[in-house]
């Protein structure tokens, strides 16, 4: 190596430590840059704007977002999403580590099992939204069908076209699609805490519910705050499935923010008042963020203390 | 408005006497016209974007028409399809980046959001118009908007219609159905009780959902905005419509609140719907279908325009069609050549033939054209003749496009006829949501 004379004098910056580690990390910062921080940069700036599809717009401030404000139609997608992302977590959360619990047993065909599981993660969204669907048609229903042979029920059920039972029919195919991604990676946490724990715990005669309680549970909280925060951005950020399922009708009871944003910027073509309902998205995911991060990972809360 | 249709049409009907011949045209009236000379640039290429094909005769057509014109002009043309919806952002941010297809087939309102970016094909619009026997006046409305220019060349329109099944109105006690609406009530109320039950959508359905809604509004002198594009919607006449639509309601197939765009195709093609409004893609797919069940049914299908309300006059709502050149082509000559190759009635009545009339012609001359020589597809060779704009009674532009997306009209009539406020409410809904829209 020393017998080679550097050609010229500019390839000798490459033996800084420094500038080759910039340079390394130049592709990626470049990356992050186009296709993240320069779409959301844009997005925020378009939100200040009354710009429209195929026409520049002019700085508004906050008037998107004081119109949004006051405009019912927003109000009701912001109690959709809340409702649906709240509603739709817990069932995921409680669901998913049962599962995770059920799986970690010694089960026969356990990979096999395993890998059945998380059909309904794999399944991509649009085609899952297309055959609930089906399930949900006011004139199809297989559940309607098999309710009406059986004689319980005497007229199909309205599963989108009533407000109530739109938004819980919507909720129960996003829970079906997101509970094996949580129980999935509460196994893999689980399996990481050693069986000598619970050998403890047993000859210190703790139940199985003790063992849980203050062994599993604690262990397992950091994989939980990250597991339920991804869990939360995903739901409350839906999209396919609404859009499939409802368009966000009927009298917009399922429309969330997300698919709000989509039908007023794109459709409607008023691209400043789209960006600014999904600008509007951003304090919520923020707040999600930061609870899982200063909350949930905290040292007292997973020894199984309280704050006081 | 209608006397100046009566003496446009009277004029027309000259023209269009010719058809035993199978042109439509009179030999001596095409060559008098003949003033059309037109030389596509050398080397000239274009792209064209369409909305993807509603029944399948349409695009086979449409595609071997452009392969006649490649192999006349020596023009290669790229053509792509997308879905309806998909085609309106596209054509704006073409028209906004100054890049994309020369060509764009869209609908509605489309050719008023960017009216400047669009090439001026005057010249053309009239060449066809006086050649073939005249638009329809509420062509002018969509591309004629400042009275002088033409931004675009109408296509046609994907008329709506009442779609019902034969035996199911006369098992109801009917003949036919109703020309007004009082009596239009009477069959839908006797339908339910046969069993055989109409239906609307009444989710958020671009297509099915404004269509018929705009009627309902419509046809009882209710409208978003007036001339002068103020929002009137809150008003006497449109609680009228809203309280007529809740009666309607009552006689639907229940469901109909969350029906999009393909629910009422299904539900009827299954049997179990008596009436419905669709374009005549229900009448083609049962014509065409696999299945020997389906297609039996077709001699049972039958269509109907709506019923005229209070105002005394047709009141529908169609998808309209339009054509634009974007001013950035490089090819502005071969574009308009194309278009007028497309437009002339060598490969027009093909077209309208295998589609079984999905589109509507523009063009007056085509009423007499063999595709409406079925009965059954009459109410949709009217489509372009008794349809009302999009954004009736104001203007076109970013306002009238962007209230018909967001489902005002839609949204208000699903929620005063579900009961879930009250017709006075939704009205006054309506006018909060479209008046952000309008600007007051």
């Amino acid at each position: 190596m020393t017998s080679a004379a550097p050609p010229a004098g500019g390839t000798r910056w490459l033996d800084n430590r420094n500038v080759l580690g910039a340079l390394f990390m130049l592709p990626a910062a470049v990356l992050l840059l186009a296709f993240l921080t320069y779409p959301l940069g844009l997005g925020v700036w378009l939100g200040f704007t009354d710009t429209k599809i195929g026409r520049p717009g002019e700085w508004v401030g906050f008037e998107n977002y004081e119109f949004l404000w006051g405009d019912s139609v927003t109000r009701l997608a912001l109690f959709n999403t809340l409702f649906y992302t709240l509603v739709a977590s817990i069932f995921k959360f409680g669901l998913g580590l049962w599962l995770a619990l059920l799986l970690n047993k010694h089960l026969p065909f356990k990979a096999f099992i395993r890998a059945i599981v998380l059909l309904p993660f794999i399944v991509p969204t649009a085609l899952s939204a297309i055959a609930f669907w089906w399930i949900y048609d006011a004139q199809f229903s297989v559940i309607s069908w098999v309710l009406t042979k059986a004689g319980l029920i005497d007229r199909y059920i309205d599963f989108l076209g009533d407000p109530w039972n739109a938004r819980f029919s919507t909720i129960a195919a996003n829970i079906w699609r997101g509970v094996p991604f949580v129980a999935i990676c509460l196994l893999a946490g689980l399996q990481t805490i050693s069986p000598s724990y619970y050998e403890a715990a047993s000859l210190d005669g703790a139940t199985p519910w003790q063992q849980f309680r203050y062994v599993t549970l604690p262990l397992l909280t950091p994989i939980i705050a990250v597991v339920m925060t991804f869990s939360v951005l995903f739901t409350f950020t839906d999209f396919q499935l609404i859009y499939v399922l409802t368009r966000g009708g009927p009298l917009n009871a399922t429309h969330l923010m997300a698919t709000l944003s989509f039908q007023r910027a794109i459709p409607g073509g008023s691209l400043g008042e789209g960006a600014a309902l999904a600008v509007a998205m951003v304090p919520f995911l923020l707040a999600a963020i930061l609870f899982s991060y200063f909350g949930l990972q905290r040292r007292r809360w997973q020894q199984g203390g309280g704050d006081a | 408005m209608s006397s100046n249709r009566r003496d446009f049409l009277k004029t027309t009907a000259g023209v269009a006497a010719a058809t035993a011949t199978g042109t439509l045209l009179a030999p001596s009236v095409a060559s008098a016209q003949g003033a059309w000379s037109n030389q596509p640039e050398k080397g000239a290429k274009l792209r064209v974007l369409r909305w993807k094909r509603f029944v399948q005769g349409d695009e086979d057509t449409y595609m071997a028409n452009v392969k006649k014109f490649t192999e006349k002009y020596g023009v290669e043309v790229r053509v792509d399809h997308e879905g309806w919806e998909d085609v309106r952002p596209k054509a704006a941010v073409a028209a906004n980046t100054g890049a994309g297809p020369d060509i764009i087939l869209s609908t509605n309102d489309d050719a008023n959001l960017y009216p400047d970016k669009l090439l001026d094909v005057t010249d053309l619009a009239e060449y066809l118009g006086k050649k073939y026997g005249g638009w329809y006046p509420v062509c002018q409305q969509y591309l004629k908007p400042d009275g002088k220019k033409w931004i675009g060349v109408p296509l046609g329109c994907a008329g709506n219609a009442l779609v019902y099944r034969e035996s199911a109105i006369k098992a109801a006690g009917f003949s036919s159905v109703p020309k007004d609406t009082a009596g239009f009530l009477k069959l839908m109320q006797a339908l339910k009780e046969k069993g055989m039950p109409g239906g609307f959508a009444l989710g958020n359905a671009t297509g099915d959902g404004n269509t018929w809604t705009h009627w309902l509004v419509w046809s009882h002198g209710g409208r978003l905005v007036n001339e002068k594009n103020q929002v009137v919607i809150d008003s006497p006449e449109t609680i009228r419509a809203l309280e007529y639509g809740k009666s309607l309601y009552e006689t639907f197939v229940p469901g109909t609140l969350s029906w999009l765009d393909p629910n009422n195709n299904k539900a009827f093609l299954d049997g179990q719907l008596g009436i419905t409004a669709n374009g005549i893609s229900v009448y083609y797919a049962a014509k065409n279908s696999a299945d020997a069940k389906v297609k039996e049914m077709t001699a049972d299908i039958n269509h109907a325009n709506f019923p005229i309300g209070p105002v005394g006059r047709p009141t529908e709502f169609n998808l309209f069609f339009n054509q634009m050149i974007f001013r950035y082509t490089k090819y502005p000559r071969a574009a308009k050549e194309f278009l007028r190759f497309m437009m002339e009635e060598e490969q027009v009545s093909p077209w309208l033939t295998a589609s079984i009339g999905y589109v509507t012609p523009a063009l007056t001359v085509y009423e007499k054209h063999p595709v409406w020589n079925d009965p059954k597809s009459i109410p949709y060779r009217d489509s372009m003749k008794i349809m009302l704009p999009s954004g009736y009674s104001g203007k076109m532009g970013y306002a009238s496009a962007g209230a018909l997306a967001d489902f005002i009209v839609v949204n208000m009539v699903a929620e005063a006829v579900s009961g879930s406020k009250t017709p006075k409410e939704a009205a006054e809904r309506a006018q909060k949501r479209a008046e952000r829209y309008y600007k007051v």
